[in-house]
Parts: structure tokens; sequence; C-alpha cells
């Protein structure tokens, strides 16, 4: 029998396979080791300590911007989970129609449009704002933020709306129910996975972002990765290995919880 | 028996139409569906059986003509607003409740209090006998007793008329055969109007009070399942329905409602015919595979042929007959001894057709 041409049994594949993997995480692994440098190098070793998590946790501005980082990250999350469940009822289990193309086109702009010219664009815009009102709180970041996570929280929801069955509606309608009462007892229950992952993937892509908010924010309105960057051009210390650990660990966590949630909706059905 | 009463209610449907486009789905369909009818809708895929239905749910909108409910047009309500329950094909049970919570759905829904809702779900289970399953994941069940929640969840909130879409499709053989009883004793044990859908003449016929037999958005004919059987009022519904002879023959005489027709053989039979035509000149008679026998002299039957191919069905055997104007004919006999067959292929045969069984149909379009 002649078997079928296959990547995976071309010699080398397995070396070039594990060399990607080694590039991409040796760089994470020796950050994370290094976080627990007693030296102040993060270079040199010098054995082991937890002296950089707590100059971190010591340190007033990695509080607070983690604080801010955090506080963004979960308003922006709940508004952008709002609007892309909005946005993906609207778009889903409708007989096809002009524009409809234009609508998907339009909510998943964000995904294309290049993350510079967002910035810049915003930059220019909220100062006008600003001029106008006066106001220069943390309610433009958020915003930004609400803005580029719409889609990623759309992504999921719309999956999960597309899975639905139609009829389920046409059911609830049949026995009684007001629209309302649909959303309420029908849809929503068992779109339920699908806004708990837009919301989780909207918080951790708010949380990451650097470029959008290095524009848009005011002086003293630092995010978590925005007083990073600052940072690293000044002295490099373990205290920003330690942060990005941290960090690290809250995303790994709520990918976790999203996974173990995804996986037992699936051994339902 | 039941607690409470059942209320039943009946439909009319007055010129009915229904246009996606430029397709005329449903065309002008005016029925009259009475109180605590088993009524079916019975055609071929694509007649519009389900759009009708829909339309009486609630679903669709009728492009022209009036819905009435007990005399009150409902064409205007929203489906949640109407009386009228659906059983629907995929069953469309709500996956994230229990089986109780499915069959009480309709009732919360009218803000029915806690205690009735109960009450009313632990006599739905009982009725379809699934007494002890209320806690049970629907999607835990089997395909049967996933119907049997379907049913138990539209019967819960008293509808006047209960509308199903070919419930039983998804069913095997066996499984069909025991719901379709199940059905008919839950029609007549609340005496709610059934509206019934199917595509199987068979069902159709077993269960139905009445049947209204359709094919491209209209209907053709509306009569009981016998009425339907031996008196087709066309040559589709005798198509549909059943395995049937045609034979051209021509009309000679009509007297006392019943028409002679002549058949190619020469013979003459007396034939009847559906009301509000006259047959005259070349006609087509329809007459069924078991009212005819075979007799070995070829003299002494209605018409003549040659045995072609012998079809052995357990219960019946098919003797399929090549008559002399070379016109195929099927003539059924039961197969009331064991043994071979006393024909065989090649013989010439007499057929013999019994009394009063030919019918005359129109060759509508
Ligand atoms: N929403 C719609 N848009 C356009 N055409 C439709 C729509 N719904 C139904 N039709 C058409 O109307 C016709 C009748 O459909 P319907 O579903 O009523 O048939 P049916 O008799 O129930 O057939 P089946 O036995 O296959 O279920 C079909 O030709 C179908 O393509
Ligand atoms: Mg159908």
């Amino acid at each position: 029998m002649a078997r079928t041409f296959s990547v995976r049994r071309q010699s080398g594949f397995a070396t070039v396979a594990m060399l990607c993997f080694f590039l991409l995480y040796l760089p994470i692994a020796a950050l994370v080791v290094y976080a627990f440098n007693a030296g102040t190098s993060i270079a040199i070793w010098e054995g082991f300590s937890l002296r950089w998590f707590v100059s971190a946790w010591n340190n007033q501005q990695v509080v607070e911007a983690s604080w801010r980082s955090l506080r963004i990250a979960a308003i922006a999350a709940v508004l952008a989970t709002a609007c892309a469940t909005l946005a993906a009822l609207a778009t889903t289990h409708t007989a096809p129609y002009r524009g409809l193309t234009a609508k998907y086109a339009f909510i998943n702009m964000p995904l294309l449009v290049p993350e510079i010219v967002t910035a810049v664009a915003l930059l220019v815009f909220f100062s006008r704002v600003k001029l106008w009102t006066g106001y220069s709180g943390l309610g433009y970041l958020i915003l930004a933020h609400s803005a580029f996570c719409v889609p990623f929280a759309y992504l999921p929801i719309r999956a999960r709306l597309e899975s639905m069955d139609a009829s389920l509606g046409r059911a609830a309608a049949d026995l009684y129910a007001t629209p309302l009462q649909i959303f309420r007892h029908v849809t929503l229950p068992l779109l339920w996975p699908g806004v708990f992952a837009g919301l989780m993937l909207a918080f951790i892509i708010s949380l990451d972002d650097v470029v959008i908010t290095e524009f848009v924010k005011s002086s003293g309105q630092d995010t978590l990765p925005t007083y990073m960057l600052g940072q690293l051009r000044r002295a490099i210390t373990p205290e920003m290995n330690a942060i990005s650990t941290v960090f690290l660990l809250l995303s790994l966590s709520l990918v976790t919880v999203f996974f173990c949630l995804s996986r037992n909706r699936k051994k339902e059905s | 028996m039941m607690a409470a009463a059942y209320e039943s209610g009946a439909i009319s449907l007055e010129g009915v139409m229904k246009r996606f486009g430029d397709f005329q789905a449903v065309d002008n369909v005016t029925l009259d569906i009475k109180l605590n009818e088993f009524f079916t809708l019975l055609g071929p895929s694509g007649c519009g059986k389900t759009t009708l239905l829909r339309m009486i749910a609630g679903f669709e909108m009728p492009s022209g003509g009036r819905i009435l409910l007990d005399g009150k047009e409902i064409s205007d309500l929203l489906p949640n607003q109407r009386p009228v329950n659906t059983v629907f094909q995929n069953y469309a049970l709500f996956p994230h409740m229990s089986v109780a919570g499915n069959i009480g759905f309709g009732l919360k829904m009218l803000g029915r209090p806690k205690g009735e809702i109960r009450a009313a779900v632990a006599e739905m289970l009982r009725l379809v006998q699934l007494e002890g399953r209320g806690d049970s994941a629907v999607t835990q069940l089997s395909g049967g007793q996933q119907q049997r929640v379907a049913l138990a969840r539209a019967l819960a909130p008293r509808p006047k008329v209960l509308l199903l879409d070919e419930p039983l499709s998804a069913l095997d053989l066996k499984l069909r055969k025991s719901m379709q009883i199940e059905l008919k004793r839950l029609q007549a044990e609340t005496g709610i109007t059934f509206v019934f859908v199917t595509h199987d003449q068979e069902e159709a016929l077993s269960m139905s009070d009445r049947i209204a037999v359709m094919s491209h958005g209209k209907v053709r004919q509306v009569g009981s399942p016998a009425d339907i059987y031996h008196r087709p009022a066309d040559r589709f519904v005798a198509d549909f329905i059943g395995e049937t002879n045609f034979i051209e023959a021509d009309a000679v005489s009509i007297a006392g409602g019943v028409a002679r027709v002549r058949l190619p053989s020469g013979v003459e039979i007396p034939a009847t015919f559906p009301a509000g035509v006259t047959p005259s000149g070349k006609v087509t008679v329809v007459i069924r595979p078991e009212h005819a026998q075979m007799v070995a002299q070829a003299g002494d039957g209605a018409l003549r042929g040659i045995v072609g191919d012998i079809i052995y069905l357990g219960t019946d055997t098919h003797f399929h007959v090549r008559l002399d104007d070379g016109s195929p004919f099927i003539v059924r006999r039961q197969n009331a001894t064991n043994g071979p067959s006393e024909f065989s292929p090649g013989e010439s045969v007499g057929i013999r057709i019994s009394d009063n069984v030919a019918q005359i149909v129109m060759n509508q379009p």
C-alpha cells in the first residue's frame, strides 16, 4: 500500500518543531526563572529569593497601575461583551439580506485595522473632546478599550449562537413566551458559555494592550503594560520579571477556567 | 380520566395564500377543521403542509385569506397569543431544562402559580407514561421519550388545537406504530382538535378522522380515509394514496348516480364518479389491486393479460399483469395459505373485478 504524503513523516520535521517550541517558550521560562533571582541582574543568577515580588508589591506605582489596568479591563470587557451580544443576536439566525456582509465587516474591522492607526485616530479625536468637555478621566481609556474588544467578544458569542437551534425560539413563542421571556428563559441561558468566553477574551485583550493605551492615556494614567514599557527605558531589574510572572499567571488561570467550562459544556451535549 | 375538561377549538381557513417571492407555496386553501377532530394534512414533500401549519401557529403571515379559531379571526395574532400549540418535527426541546421544566414552560410563561404548574406537569407525565422521569435531562432520553415530552409540553397549557408536524418521522418503524396508537389515545382522551401533518399515506389513513390531500399548495380532496381511498376525486389523489390501477375506458351511460364504463376488453362494468362531474367519452377508471382477482380461464375475467413479475410481500403477493392492450395491471392477493402460487410468469390469465369498486377520476393537471 502506498502511503499518502504526510508532512509529519518528513525527516527533520520533529526537530524543527521542537526547535520552534524551544525558541518560543525558552525566553518565557528564563523570564520566570529570573523573577526569583536574589541579585539585581536579569542575566546573572545569584540564588533564589522572593524579594522582587515583595518589592513590586511595595512599589506604589506598580500597585496603582495594576489596579487601574484591572478596573479598565473589567469595565471595558463588560461593555464590549454587552455590545457584542447585541451584535451577535442581530446578525445570526436571520435570512441573508443586503448589507449583512457589510455588517460583519464593520463589526470585525478593528481586528484588521492596524492598531497604530486606531491609536492615532483616537488620540486626535479624544484630544478634541477633552478640549470641549474639559473631562480628562479614565473614561477615554475605557471607551477605547471597549471599542477594540468588541470583535474579540463577538466571535465566541456568535459561534455559540450559530450552533443554537433556531426552532427553540419558535417553540418558546408557541408556548406563550413574549420576546423578552424568550431571551431570558431560552436564548440567554444557552448563550451563556459564549458570553462568558467573550467576556474573558475581552478582559485579557484589554489587560494586555499597549499601543492604543499609550496614545490615549493622559499623564498619570499608566496601565501596567505602559508602566512597564516606561520602566524598561531605565534600569531593568528582576522586578519587571516578577510583575510579568504574575501577569502570566493571571492570564493562564483565566484561560484554564475558560477551557474547563467549555469542556464541561461539550460533555453535556 | 382527565382531572379537568379540555377545551377544543375549530379552525377555519378561508382562501389562505402564502407566496415566497414568485413562488406560491399555499394556494387559496379553504378548509373547515371541526371540533374534536383528528385532521390530517397529507401530501408529497414541498406541497406546502408545513407552511400551512406554520400559518395556523402564527410563525408565518398569510399573504392572503383569513384564519379563524372558533369563528374569530386570529391571522393578526402573534404565536404567543394563540391558544394553539405545536409539536415540532425535531421536538425542539429546551436542552437546558429538565423534563418537568420543559413540560411546565408554557404554564410558567402564562404566569400560572407554581402549585398549578406542578400538578399539571405530574398529570402530563402520567398521560404520556413518563412518571418519575420529571427530573431527567431531556438530552438523556431516547427518541421516543423525547417525542412524548414534546407532546406533553404542547398539551400542558391545554391548547384548543394541537398542531403536529410529522412528529413521528424520526422514529423507527416499531416505535412509530406504537406512537401512532398513543397519539390516537391522547386525542380521544383529551378531545383536543389535532391537526397532523404527514407525507405517509398509511399513517394518515390509519389515524385520521378526515384527511386533506394537498399538492403544489392546493387542497385536492378532503374526506374520511375511506372516502379518500375508495372515492379519490382525481388522478393525483388516487395515485398518491395506495397502489392503483388506471384503466382508460369509455363512459357509456349514467343512471342513478352510477356510470357504466366499457373497458378495453369490451366488458362493461359500473363505476362511481366524484360529485359535480358528469363523465362522458374517454374516462380514467381506478381499480385497487386488492379489488381484482386472477382466474385461470382468460375468458372468465373482465380483463385479460399475461402474468409478468410475481412479488411476494409476506402477507400478500403482487401479480404484475400485462393487459392485452399493453397497459400494466397489478393484482394483490392475500396469502391465505402457504405454498407456491398457482400462477407463473408468462401464463395467460383473466382478471375478475369485484362488484362496485371502480371509480372514475378526473385527469387534473
Ligand atoms: N421561508 C421560505 N422561503 C422561500 N420558500 C419557502 C420558505 N418556506 C417554504 N418554502 C417553499 O415552500 C414550499 C412548501 O414548503 P413546506 O415546508 O410547506 O413543504 P412541506 O409540504 O412541509 O414539505 P415536507 O414534506 O418536505 O416537509 C417548498 O417548495 C419550499 O421550498
Ligand atoms: Mg414539512
